[in-house]
């Protein structure tokens, strides 16, 4: 009779540190990162069958890392104008990392095979990298594409140095009259503070 | 004569509250196609839908067409339309297809999948200006939803079943 009372003791105690952790986990992944957090490397597999690593970059000052796919209206808006921040930046130190976040079970139209199709399309003059197993953009708390996180890299690691939106207008590149992409990385190869650290944007929902 | 007075007044006023007139009236422009009327609003002229204070509890929703788990919950939200009264609760599902988007996409769906509730258009590029003017805790993804009657107000960023649906409704109501 005892032994059953302390079984169901811990069972009971079993339980509940289950759903504690269960719940920590849930919180931790919903926020992600915030401005002035170390950023998480990462090896993922590009449209041209290599692994990719932020440390493969010795020569870089940050990162430009966007997560975006194929199948999303905005993504595809932003394409051009992601391109275009890659071939303005490379040079100077910030290269564009592109991570689909997408399962392709989710969205087939996001499968590795459809990448490689899209980068040789557009001509992606980056590395358009494939989050096998949906792993790494829940650490960076990207809910939707695109999402953009600007990095500096520092002693420390790559510091998060903006989260948001390429620029203010989705369906006009040329009507957008605030770049909060280019502004960020001009501040930083200036050595002055990102002037908007965050901005928000429709997006389409990742889905794991 | 003043009775009559009175009584065009109230006939007036009863025809101009009828909720789909007024929110049209307000649109920015208005696209029809196919016998489908989307009106269409920039977030200025959207805003004053998510403040309506005429004792109905308003279910907006933000969607769009290519967005799949926005496209898989909606059946649940023309299921609420159809089973709460117009006077008690109003459904607008508040599209974010590109505005070129409207005619080849938009306006078919709304057909084929035969909507009844209330299909806008908010075109607004600057999404970061009026994001947090929505929800201060909405990132942007969609689907998104908002359930308020007068100044109580709820948010939500995810998808819903229609069990979850009602539920969160039953709590404003």
């Amino acid at each position: 009779m005892k032994t059953l009372k302390i079984l169901v003791g811990l069972a009971f105690i079993i339980a509940i540190s289950a759903f504690a952790i269960d719940k920590v986990s849930v919180s931790k992944t919903d926020k992600g990162y915030a401005i002035g957090d170390l950023a998480t490397d990462f090896e993922l597999k590009n449209v041209d069958n290599t692994m990719v690593s932020l440390a493969d970059y010795t020569e870089a000052k940050g990162f430009i890392v966007i997560f975006t796919c194929n199948h999303c209206p905005y993504s595809v808006a932003y394409e051009d104008r992601i391109i275009e921040l890659d071939n303005m930046f490379k040079p100077k130190g910030y290269p564009v990392i592109a991570i689909n976040p997408n399962n392709p079970k989710a969205y087939p139209d996001d499968s590795f095979e459809n990448m490689k199709v899209r980068a040789k399309e557009k001509g992606f003059t980056f590395p358009y990298l494939f989050d096998d197993g949906q792993l790494i953009y829940p650490q960076y708390g990207a809910t939707k594409t695109p999402h953009v996180y600007v990095l500096e890299k520092t002693q420390n690691g790559n510091v998060v140095k903006y989260i948001g939106a390429i620029d203010n207008n989705y369906k006009d590149a040329s009507a957008a009259n605030k770049k909060y992409v280019q502004d960020a990385v001009h501040a930083l190869l200036k050595g002055e503070k990102v002037p908007v650290e965050i901005t928000k944007a429709i997006g389409c929902s990742i889905k794991a | 004569m003043s009775k009559w007075m009175i009584y065009i007044v109230l006939v007036l006023l009863f025809v101009n509250c009828k909720g789909e007139q007024k929110i049209a009236l307000d649109a920015t422009d208005v696209f029809k196609s196919e016998g489908v009327e989307i009106p269409i609003y920039d977030f200025k002229s959207f805003e004053p839908i998510l403040k309506i204070n005429d004792g109905k509890t308003r279910i907006i929703n933000f969607w769009a067409t290519w967005c799949k788990p926005c496209v898989a919950e909606l059946p649940y939200f023309e299921l609420i339309n159809n089973r709460y009264p117009d006077s008690e609760v109003e459904v607008i599902l508040v599209s974010l297809d590109l505005p070129r988007h409207i005619e080849g996409k938009l306006i078919p769906f709304v057909k084929k999948q035969k909507i009844e509730s209330k299909v806008i258009l908010l075109d607004d590029p600057d999404a970061n200006s009026w994001i947090p003017k929505v929800s201060k805790e909405w990132s942007g993804s969609i689907p998104a939803t908002i359930i308020y009657k007068g100044s109580t107000s709820k948010f939500y960023e995810r998808s819903f079943t229609y069990n979850e649906l009602e539920k969160e409704l039953k709590k404003i109501l």
